[in-house]
């Protein structure tokens, strides 16, 4: 190797960009976030999230119709079971489309929150060979679903036209909603996917989880059940805000949701920010751990 | 081209291990373990009740590690397994943290600890290119722009669609090494890669990393193949238990490593006559590998001679003893024998008692890489008797450094052959073309 042959390509290189320096050492206490990093590896998250969605249903004899069938079928027995037998006040809406507009959102909700609770140990082999920020795992696992969600909107959308159900103006605000969701989805979601690492347990909590927490939020029945403050106090629960948002937004039923949505939105925040706090203070030790 | 790439600084990794259910621990056993703490410090005040068991769980798998890598340097790290090679791999490419000690990275570090990570057995080449290549830390736009180099030099075209689960384990490793090997960070960091695959694959990797080398960017490379370590690598770090105990010159470490394991080295003396081996005829005195100006060197240019000096001292006159080497390479394969008897004015001269120095010239040319360990024995003859015998008495290393004036010429690839010498050849050219090699 001379000299002269190695000068070139080294010079063009500096031209073209600044050599990043980083600093390699222990950490303590609570780490910052590092935000600018998640953004930086944008191209892994998009990868990640890709990867995910394509193998979901590269084995399934029905692919992505399972992104469609199930709330859909989970709207059938409810509306069979709750709406017809039990005959559940729907606010003023035919009770399918009424279960099935919550069905869609929390769908995303659930299966986010699942994905990405365990998206550090399904993703073992990554953290243990390759350096990225690890919170792109989790984010990854919950930015996947937003193709599902696509797909049974869609579907939402055939069954608002099916039923003559207009939407309001409000429906310019649904993508806040959906962010909300996606919010806490996440918030929850990096909250196990880095107690998983330490704590196996969390596997077995998940399921459990997502049931009580379906039964816990308003998708079967209106949450004009409750009043006065007890509504309002039923907003600590983040998909309680979700839900009425989208119902509020879609079907224009006539509820007052500002002080639920106000509270879910900031138990949400609260729960993403300690969350990417609580995974970044574990994040050192998950390459020795998982 | 001189400033500073990695800095690293007291680098400590220390590690918990040997609790009773793994790694991870369960919650119940953390909710069990909360009410008990305060018992269990009570417990070590009043009767110092196995403090000891608590320190055993750790381990220091990095200590105090310094070093300093230039831009543009290809460093070596060897050393036995365990000896932290991997850990410290690890911390420099910021997989986990140091527990303590800082290293400064002045560039973009591209690591490769393990060739394939992150394939997606359902998804298919082209999708595995775009994902591996994101993971290594690619831009989407460096990938595309390389794609069809890398599809090309894993050759495997044709299989773009196929899912890589169908693909063969060869053309796997081959696609999964070639999307690393279009990896252009100003750092790279390379672990054990070539131990897997086989050994035309090895060479493929050794080679692409020889590229790397050239084009001047910083590579740290860890490797058991020493071999490998003296042709890639100007300089190398040897550690042992996690500590730096030898830094230098490559071919001087890896022959300092090779003879630390071996206990033998390029120079063996036996001080005292009496306790040296022999016998009442003659015994050994020295043994030694040198140039040809008398520099005794634990490794060789594989184009240069290597000399084998023998000194023994013939405590009589009636017998005629002569020196005996035998030359056996790593795996244990006797190369070849030779005896200073070849040597047929000394061999029929009379011998008087006093220190005899017998020199073998090994030429240039003719010796394979590797390592080679080097037998020494006194015989006479007529009737055959074996006076000193001393196995691994040196041992050297022999070098090949692919500069395309050695018998490899500009081949990269597995030489086949247990000696690698330079012949003569003959070719004519005949100007006529025979009929049939038109068709």
């Amino acid at each position: 190797m001379s000299a002269g042959d190695a000068a070139i390509p080294h010079e063009e290189r500096r031209m073209a960009a600044p050599v990043p320096t980083v600093r390699i050492e222990p950490s303590h206490g609570w780490a910052d976030l590092r935000l600018s990093d998640i953004w930086e590896y944008r191209e892994l998250l998009y990868f990640l999230a890709w990867r995910d969605i394509k193998v979901r249903y590269k084995q399934t004899a029905l692919g992505a119709t399972w992104a469609i069938l199930q709330p859909f079928l989970t709207m059938v027995v409810f509306s069979v079971f709750f709406g017809h037998l039990a005959r559940m006040p729907s606010e003023g809406v035919p009770y399918p489309i009424f279960s099935f507009a919550a069905l869609v959102p929390w769908t995303f909700f659930a299966n986010g929150l699942t994905l990405s609770s365990n998206s550090l140990v399904a993703n073992a082999n990554l953290i243990s060979k390759v350096y990225f920020p690890r919170l792109v795992v989790p984010i990854a696992g919950v930015l996947s679903g937003i193709v599902d969600f696509g797909l049974a909107f869609v579907v939402l959308l055939g069954m608002m036209a099916y039923y003559h159900v207009v939407p309001t103006v409000n429906v310019v605000l649904l993508p806040l909603f959906l962010l909300l969701a996606l919010v806490t989805s996440l918030g929850v979601g990096i909250w196990l996917a880095a107690l998983n690492v330490e704590f196996r347990d969390v596997r077995y909590v998940v399921p459990f989880l997502v049931q009580i927490w379906l039964f816990a939020t308003p998708i079967a029945y209106a949450s004009s059940l409750l009043h006065g403050p007890w509504r309002t106090l039923y907003g600590l629960n983040p998909m309680v805000g979700v839900v009425e948002g989208f119902r509020w937004a879609l079907l224009g039923t006539r509820v007052d949701i500002g002080p639920s949505v106000a509270i879910s939105a900031v138990v949400s925040l609260l729960l993403l920010i300690t969350g990417a706090l609580y995974f970044r203070r574990m994040e050192r030790t998950f390459a020795d751990v998982v | 081209m001189s400033d500073v790439a990695i800095q690293a600084e007291g680098l400590s990794k220390r590690y918990r291990i040997g609790t009773a259910s793994g790694p991870y621990k369960t919650l119940r056993e953390s909710l069990m373990a909360a009410p008990m703490r305060p018992l269990s410090v009570v417990k070590s005040r009043l009767g110092g009740a196995r403090p000891e068991s608590k320190r055993q769980e750790e381990i220091w798998a990095l200590r105090d590690v310094s070093f300093e890598v230039r831009a543009g340097e290809v460093l070596g790290i060897i050393g036995r397994n365990g000896a932290g090679k991997s850990t410290l791999l690890k911390v420099l490419s910021r997989i986990t943290e140091p527990t303590s000690g800082l290293a400064d990275v002045h560039g973009r570090v591209g690591s490769l600890l393990e060739v394939g990570t992150g394939f997606h057995p359902e998804l298919t080449g082209r999708e595995n290119i775009f994902l591996n290549g994101a993971i290594l830390g690619m831009k989407r736009a460096e990938i595309k722009a390389r794609f069809d180099e890398i599809a090309a030099f894993a050759e495997i075209e044709q299989f773009l669609d196929t899912p890589v689960k169908r693909y063969s384990s060869g053309m796997y490793m081959r696609l999964a090494f070639s999307v690393a090997a279009h990896l252009e960070p100003e750092i790279l960091i390379v672990d054990e890669v070539l131990a897997v695959g086989d050994a035309s694959f090895q060479k493929k990797c050794l080679n692409k990393m020889e590229d790397v080398g050239r084009q001047g960017r910083t590579v740290i490379f860890v490797s058991h193949n020493m071999a490998a370590v003296t042709r890639l690598c100007q300089r190398a770090v040897l550690l042992v238990g996690g500590h730096v105990v030898d830094d230098g010159p490559a071919h001087r470490i890896v022959s300092s490593y090779m003879d630390a394991g071996m206990g033998i080295s390029a120079m063996r003396e036996w001080p005292d006559w009496r306790t040296a081996p022999g016998d009442d005829v003659a015994r050994l005195r020295s043994v030694r590998v040198r140039t040809e100006g008398g520099q005794t060197v634990e490794s060789v240019d594989i184009r240069q001679p290597v000399l084998i000096e023998v000194e023994y001292v013939n405590l009589q006159s009636t017998l005629r003893p002569t020196a005996v080497l035998h030359f056996f390479n790593d795996t244990g394969v006797c190369l070849f024998s030779s005896n200073d008897f070849t040597n047929r004015e000394w061999w029929n001269a009379p011998r008087t008692p006093g220190i005899v120095r017998a020199t073998c010239r090994i030429p240039g040319n003719f010796l394979a890489e590797g390592s080679i360990a080097v037998l020494a024995a006194i015989s006479s003859y007529e009737p055959h008797v074996v006076h000193a015998l001393e196995r691994d008495a040196v041992s050297f290393q022999v070098v090949d450094h692919s500069t395309g004036d050695g018998a490899r010429g500009p081949y990269g690839g597995t030489v086949p052959g247990l000696v690698r010498p330079m012949l003569e050849w003959d070719v004519d050219v005949e100007p006529a073309v025979p009929n049939a090699a038109t068709g």
